[in-house]
């Protein structure tokens, strides 16, 4: 496969939409179960780091540390439901239940079937956002109504994460192998990208890479400054390098999903 | 009379293995059309083709005239595909099986409630609209993977191994249904190595091997030609073979007994019974079962 093969523009159609909304269904008929991680997620992350740690970290840059670490917290969330959806979740729909073969049997295209499984990871990504957003901002920590402009940001994060799942799903030899992104990129990610704790705390360097490699420490910056109500110019670049590389990783993830299923 | 499908030196190859090997064929309008061949023959990959699922390495290939990897899906949204697999959707009900499905053929609501009711009553399956996937038998959910590959009205549809697995009701009540379709004015393509049922469905077949079509003709045709109006099966002994040769009479070895094709069974019958002193020894009407390892061999495919 040439170079050019695996970015070249894939052709979706509006047909997309009934894979979302097969999703959609499917996690509609049991939404109890579904909302109720976020829920009690918002609640654990505040209270054990938040309320437990801050009471000796007090506070960050003299932002109180619960304030800190709450876009932190919304942040993940666009990173782990989209990630995990488009990992586990499609793995399991296109290898276990043979979906995406019995969709491309009809009018749909594979590019479809990916840009909708797609969507529907950004989706859950906002649903998640959305949820954490009312129960921290009961907690008196969200800036409002800034932090409302959360919302279509975690749209474009879920998208990016999303397609990052997808193209490891595409590549992954098994289900169980899909723990070495998880594990030695996702779960350092969240701890690593401007999270917890400011990235000047690190050698310069890991500042750096942070930066330049790292999705979520551009989608924490973002999240951060409307959430404390402090924005700057810099939120352009932070917005730019989320929408260049979700348009990439899009790409490359439709594909890579072609060359695995296409046979 | 129109043609539905067109495939002229229809080629398709994976690195050095040649699945599809130059294949044409054509089929016409308002007939069940069967392909027939051992496991690895090349079967569900010519399907693959025609469903524009796969593309072609070579040859040229027309599906109600449109090339299927230019016009995937005006060509998809009227076909019907009943898989080798079974892949209905586990987190629906039967009734939501098919009500997703039509979604994707952008069929209206209105519409598609009414069609999954036509469809649950035409396979049997209207009592178990309400029930979950797991909660089916093997013969259950092929019917509702026929009713699903039905839900857009195709005017041609494409099962592979469509009975595959079924005990003998369930297989009659396919057989039925897939005549009924016919006489409605679809055209059928299926896959099968069930040689009894191509033999009752198919007004034409392709038997396949090595990637290649051996024979193509009418089930009746083609049992004339290779392999005479009946057989007589004797029993295998060194006796009988070496009578047999002396006799100077064409025969085939197939397990334990010896296979004579003729179309004077009743005079055959007679000689090898005065010559040859068979204990064991009957005569039958040949059939496809008989072209078929003729034309494929008896070797074991995996």
């Amino acid at each position: 496969m040439s170079l050019t093969a695996f970015f070249s523009i894939p052709h979706i159609t509006p047909r997309a939409w009934h894979v979302w909304r097969r999703n959609l269904l499917v996690f509609a008929k049991t939404w109890q179960v579904n909302f109720f991680p976020p829920f009690v997620e918002a609640f654990l992350y505040l209270l054990a780091i938040g309320v437990g740690i801050g009471t000796y970290v007090k506070e960050i840059g003299g932002i109180p540390y619960v304030n800190y670490i709450a876009p932190a917290i919304l942040a993940i969330a666009v990173m782990n439901s989209a990630f995990f959806e488009c990992t586990y979740g499609s793995y399991v729909r296109m290898y276990y239940q043979k979906a995406f073969d019995a969709m491309i049997a009809t009018p749909l295209s594979i590019e479809d079937v990916i840009a909708g499984e797609l969507l529907w990871g950004a989706t859950k990504s906002v649903m998640y956002v959305v949820i954490m957003l009312c129960v921290l901002s009961l907690f008196g920590v969200m800036a409002l109504p800034s932090s409302l402009l959360v919302i279509p940001v975690a749209f474009l994060g879920g998208l990016l994460f999303a397609a990052l799942a997808m193209c490891f799903t595409s590549i992954t030899p098994s289900i169980d192998a899909l723990n070495y992104p998880s594990f030695l990129f996702i779960t350092p990610m969240s701890l690593f990208a401007g999270t917890f704790f400011p990235l000047a705390l690190l050698p310069p360097i890991f500042g750096y890479v942070a930066l330049v490699l790292l999705p979520l420490t551009h989608i924490v910056a973002v999240f951060r400054m409307f959430t404390l109500a402090t924005l700057s110019w810099t939120i352009l670049l932070h917005l730019v390098w989320i929408g260049a590389v979700t348009v990439i990783l899009c790409v490359l993830a439709i594909n890579l999903m072609q060359r695995r299923l296409i046979v | 009379m129109a043609l539905v499908i067109t495939a002229r030196n229809l080629t398709k190859s994976y690195g050095t293995l040649t699945a599809v090997d130059d294949v044409s064929f054509s089929v016409k309008k308002g007939e069940i059309f069967g392909f027939l061949g051992p496991n690895g023959a090349g079967k569900t990959t010519t399907m693959k083709m025609v469903q524009c699922v796969s593309p072609r390495s070579a040859g040229t290939l027309r599906v109600f005239d449109l090339d299927p990897e230019k016009y995937p899906a005006e060509i998809k949204q009227r076909i019907g595909v009943v898989p080798q697999e079974t892949n209905l959707d586990p987190d629906f009900t039967c009734e939501g099986n098919l009500l997703t499905y039509a979604r994707y053929f952008d069929i209206p609501a209105e519409v598609a409630r009414q069609r999954t009711d036509e469809l649950l009553a035409f396979v049997q399956l209207k009592e178990k609209r309400k029930v979950a996937i797991e909660k089916l038998s093997g013969g259950m959910k092929r019917r509702l993977i026929l009713a699903r590959a039905l839900v857009n009205n195709p005017e041609l549809l494409i099962l592979d191994e469509p009975t595959i697995g079924l005990d003998p009701q369930a297989r009659h009540l396919v057989w039925e249904r897939l005549k009924m379709l016919q006489a409605q004015g679809s055209t059928i393509v299926l896959t099968t190595h069930y040689l009894d049922e191509a033999a009752r469905l198919c007004d034409r077949l392709v038997i396949m091997d090595n990637g290649r079509i051996l024979e193509e003709g009418a089930p009746a045709d083609l049992v004339r030609r290779h392999a005479g109006e009946e057989v007589v099966e004797v029993e295998r002994t060194d006796t009988v073979i070496t009578c047999l040769k002396g006799l100077d009479v064409p025969f085939e070895v197939a397990g334990d007994a010896v296979l004579v094709s003729t179309d004077h069974a009743h005079d055959l019958a007679r000689i090898l019974l005065e010559r040859c002193r068979p204990r064991k020894m009957l005569t039958r009407p040949a059939t496809l079962e008989d072209v078929f390892l003729k034309l494929t061999g008896r070797r074991l495919r995996d």
